[in-house]
């Protein structure tokens, strides 16, 4: 167990509104942590300020390992699916493909290994039978899919997601998280979610985030720590969850 | 009758640009379709007849000036949307009409009657000078060279710009290049089509080639095909019944995006039937 991520006291947020405040959090190459808050509390925040997408106005992070330099960056990502255009001419491969590709590149093509790379990844998935097709024709899943594929296919050892588990069905969230539980035998894994519930058998540690963080080292939380953090958020378990170990409020 | 034609060397010249047209705005429109930048496209294109305004007046060649105007045009937009937050529709209806606005008062200061206006507005491919070839040769080699230099990157970053950032891409540098292709390729095409009618030559044969594939390679490959078809017919129709170039292109153009689109549903219906049978 090594540190890979160092946060220190951190403001930031986007033009001259300052999302998080004083935010300071240790991420180690074996965790699990699931990120929850209300919306517009700041996870997506923190998310964009590890992936390098925008500076703290204030604090510092540092990254250990070589998990981010000028050349390569051994953090994956798998954004909000409502930011891709689902209508862009590009085929399931392609964007897998595009995993691969760091840095300025001038006349690059990708090598029978990255071909084979990204293929191996979609089989991993579960998604091989999709690689020529257009992303246009894919169901919600099957993009979530895609996009976890192009995430991993660098074989990075932090795997940041965010909500992964919106516009798709039920059936694939708990497929989502077998592989998530497969992949954290490879890397450390951080994913932001507005559901509570199910995660948390899968997440080994509890990040609460509005505007400031606290970090709950255990995956069991109750409502009442929840409001001691300043993290109003409901805990709703969906009926049959066998596992669900989130401590509910007893009435 | 081609033979005769050819004679001609403002036949050849209009050829070439027809071929130049095509090729440029074949690559160039699948960018802005694709990035959904057709509007922007449209307020750098009616910006620009700001700099043919200032070109009348001060005495140098309009396309040049309209060049630079519609470059500074384009890149201010992408700067201004990218730094601040103004709405980027906005801004860029504010410059459609501003540089419309300044266009009209330099043309009106200057003395006398501005001979090709019209072609400007509408398009004269028949009248484009051998300046003009040489210009529309260049842009198009440069496309050609950049979309080949930086394909992957290009669809990366038009793909999804915020994972592109965080694989250290130089996201804003592709998106300023890109976007001064687009102005310029504007501007030398305005010769061809005019103003007015410039914008449906870079999104028509897109959106025909749209019906037909979803890789953006292959978009491109065939919306140069399609703008060939459609500015060889409308260059023959503009000679045959003495119209402007922008017009007649433009129409044949949407003549086959109707047929196009006949015949994918004809095809659908007969799959769908097929498959009860």
């Amino acid at each position: 167990m090594s540190k890979i991520v160092e946060i220190k006291s951190i403001y930031a947020g986007y033009d001259d509104e300052v999302v998080l405040k004083d935010v300071s959090l240790d991420i180690f190459d074996d965790d699990f942590i699931g990120v929850i808050g209300p919306n517009g509390g700041g996870k997506t925040t923190l998310l964009h300020v590890i992936l390098g997408l925008i500076k703290p106005y204030k604090g510092t992070v540092n990254f250990y390992d070589d998990l981010r330099t000028d050349r390569n960056n051994k953090i994956g990502y798998l954004p909000q699916l409502n930011k891709i255009d689902k209508k862009f001419p590009i085929t399931v491969k392609e964007v897998v493909l595009s995993g691969l590709l760091y840095g300025n590149t001038v006349f690059v093509k990708y090598s029978r290994s990255d071909k084979k790379r990204a293929e191996q990844t979609l089989e991993r998935i579960g998604v091989s039978s999709l690689q020529n097709q257009a992303i246009g024709e894919l169901s919600g899943g099957q993009m979530q899919k895609v996009l976890l594929a192009r995430a991993i296919v660098s074989s990075p050892r932090l795997l940041i997601l965010d909500e992964p588990n919106t516009f798709v069905d039920n059936q694939f969230e708990g497929e989502l998280y077998e592989i998530l539980k497969e992949l954290h035998k490879e890397m450390a894994i951080m994913i932001v979610t507005h559901d509570v519930g199910t995660i948390s058998s899968y997440v080994k540690t509890i990040a609460c985030v509005n505007q400031n963080l606290h970090y709950h080292k255990s995956n069991i939380i109750s409502e009442e720590q929840l409001a001691l953090y300043n993290c109003p958020i409901k805990l709703i378990t969906h009926g049959e969850v066998p596992h669900t170990v989130l401590k509910s409020h007893k009435h | 009758m081609i033979a005769e034609l050819l004679q001609y060397k403002f036949i050849t010249n209009s050829l070439l640009a027809g071929i130049f047209a095509s090729i440029s705005c074949g690559i160039i429109g699948t960018y802005i379709v694709t990035r959904r930048k057709v509007f922007l496209s449209g307020g750098i294109t009616h910006a620009s007849f700001g700099g043919i305004g200032i070109g009348y007046y001060f005495g140098f060649n309009p396309v040049i000036a309209a060049a630079v105007f519609a470059v500074f045009s384009s890149l201010g937009i992408e700067f201004i949307s990218k730094k601040t937050d103004v709405r980027e529709d906005s801004v860029i209806g504010i410059l459609w009409s501003f540089g419309m606005a300044v266009g009209i008062m330099f043309i009106f200061l200057t003395p006398g009657y501005a001979p090709n206006l019209m072609s400007y507005l509408f398009g004269s491919i028949l009248t484009v000078s051998s300046l003009d070839i040489w210009l529309m040769f260049g842009l198009t080699a440069l496309i050609i060279f950049i979309f080949i230099a930086f394909y992957r990157t290009i669809l990366f970053v038009s793909y999804d710009q915020e994972f592109a950032k965080t694989h250290n891409i130089a996201v804003d540098f592709i998106n300023y290049l890109l976007i001064s292709l687009v102005a310029l390729t504007i501007v030398l095409n305005i010769k061809i089509v005019g103003i007015i009618l410039v914008i449906s030559l870079l999104t028509i044969p897109q959106s025909i080639a749209n019906l037909f594939t979803k890789k953006f390679k292959n978009i491109i490959a065939l919306s140069i095909v399609i703008g060939l078809v459609g500015a060889f017919l409308g260059l023959v129709i503009s000679y045959k019944i003495n119209i402007p170039s922008g017009a007649s292109i433009i129409f044949s153009l949407v003549m086959i995006f109707i047929l196009a689109k006949a015949v994918q549903i004809v095809r659908r219906k007969m799959s769908l039937r097929n498959q009860r049978m």
